[in-house]
């Protein structure tokens, strides 16, 4: 199983969303591509935001659909942080099935 | 341009401030004058004076002598220095350790992690404080890098107020405006409109999808306006013409529900003030308020859930009878 340590790549505070799209890119996309599961290790992180969250795993969720969760193992996640993977992942689930990309506002 | 720093400008009475600023585009200088007896402003008014001085260039701001007997504000916030404003008045240095962050430019998503990283010991906050702060300065420095095209990113800067014990943070920029952002995937006729669905969870001017693209979710000034909703504080943004100020609830309101629609909220709106070129936020975050960072996600996440069902329900096609 491929791992990411988000602490070593982010820090304490896993913010900053190039970072995040550096992993995604990176690590996240080609293991689903491959079909590969892969592990995102919180331990050491102490707090995240949406942003960060959302631009982490959104894309996956979005081209693999909820399936891609089957894939993705989270790791040593604090309350908050749980709380925060769960908002990004239920409203793109609740997106993916109900034309979230194909109309317009 | 002149602006007037004011005997009193804070969030709750910013509006005469702003009705007041003189910004019209044909004068290529910024003068500043100020009250003489005293000046007491909210961070906000300095970062939104440093943004504008820095746009027109160096050279081109000057300030009247300060005679205001809390001068040394200004001078120790970094006002006059950022602006290369020649100044007689001394201050002794000393650290800013729990007191305040001095007006900082930041241009880059690493400029941000290392401001965050410094900031929070500096501010002297408990763990659970320093995360909502924290939070809040990512997402809206964030919001100013990826969308505003500025030439000179975000000017930002804070203060800790013991008497309050609060802290109020003030963030501007003079790139496009929230309004240009928006409405290249979105319909907004006002830039009070182009607000109102800045503030609306899963909404980005990055892409007419809800729920934004790969980078973008577009609910960044939806998570610290419910902060500032939760904690009973104030939170105002100021862009092109438009002003939307969140107004405190009542302090015996103890219920974490929020609204999808800012509108909703206890507000204020403006939509005639003196066209600002960029985005402006300002936020307060009162310490002793602060609630539990965990029940604040739980609310946003219910809220944030029960607004994309209700979305999903109104597409949902309506049987025809004839």
């Amino acid at each position: 199983m491929r791992q990411v340590d988000i602490f070593k790549k982010a820090g304490v505070f896993a913010e900053n969303k190039d970072i995040a799209r550096d992993i995604r890119l990176k690590e996240i996309i080609p293991a689903l591509d491959k079909k590969e599961p892969i592990m995102l290790n919180f331990e050491r992180v102490g707090s995240t935001t949406q942003s960060f969250i959302h631009a982490l795993i959104s894309d996956a969720i979005r081209k693999y659909g909820n399936n891609s969760l089957d894939e993705i193992t989270f790791k040593g996640c604090n309350k908050n942080i749980q709380q925060i993977i769960k908002i990004v992942v239920e409203y793109m689930q609740d997106g993916i099935n109900n034309g979230m990309d194909d109309k317009k506002t | 341009m002149l602006v007037h720093l004011p005997n009193s400008a804070f969030l709750g009475n910013i509006d005469y401030f702003l009705r007041n600023l003189d910004l019209t585009s044909s004068s290529d200088s910024l003068k500043i004058t100020a009250n003489e007896k005293w000046i007491s402003v909210h961070p906000v008014v300095l970062s939104l004076v440093s943004s504008l001085g820095l746009k027109l260039g160096p050279g081109k701001t000057s300030c009247e002598q300060l005679t205001a007997a809390s001068k040394h504000y200004i001078v120790r916030m970094g006002l006059l220095k950022f602006l290369a404003v020649a100044s007689d008045i001394s201050i002794i240095e000393h650290e800013p350790a729990g007191r305040f962050i001095p007006i900082t430019q930041i241009q880059t998503s690493g400029e941000l992690s290392k401001f965050i990283t410094e900031m929070i010991p500096l501010l002297h906050l408990q763990a659970e404080q320093s995360e909502t702060i924290g939070y809040i300065v990512s997402e809206l420095v964030s919001n100013v890098i990826e969308h505003a095209q500025s030439e000179h990113g975000g000017i930002i800067c804070a203060q800790y107020y013991k008497k309050s014990n609060s802290i109020r943070i003030g963030i501007a920029d003079t790139g496009v405006g929230i309004k240009s952002t928006i409405t290249r995937f979105h319909r907004a006729k006002t830039d009070l409109d182009a607000i109102k669905l800045a503030l609306r969870p899963g909404i980005t001017g990055t892409t007419w999808k809800e729920g934004g693209t790969e980078q973008n979710a577009g609910a960044g000034l939806f998570f610290i306006k419910s902060i500032a909703n939760v904690n009973r504080d104030f939170f105002i943004i100021y862009s092109g013409n438009g002003f939307y100020k969140l107004l405190k609830k009542a302090s015996s309101t103890k219920s974490l529900t929020l609204n999808i629609d800012p509108f909703q909220d206890r507000h204020s709106k403006i939509d005639d003030l003196p066209y600002w070129q960029g985005t402006v936020v300002g936020v307060d975050i009162t310490l002793d308020q602060t609630r539990e960072f965990s029940l604040l996600l739980r609310a946003i996440r219910d809220t944030y859930t029960k607004d994309v069902r209700e979305k999903r329900k109104m597409r949902y096609k309506k049987p025809r009878f004839i």
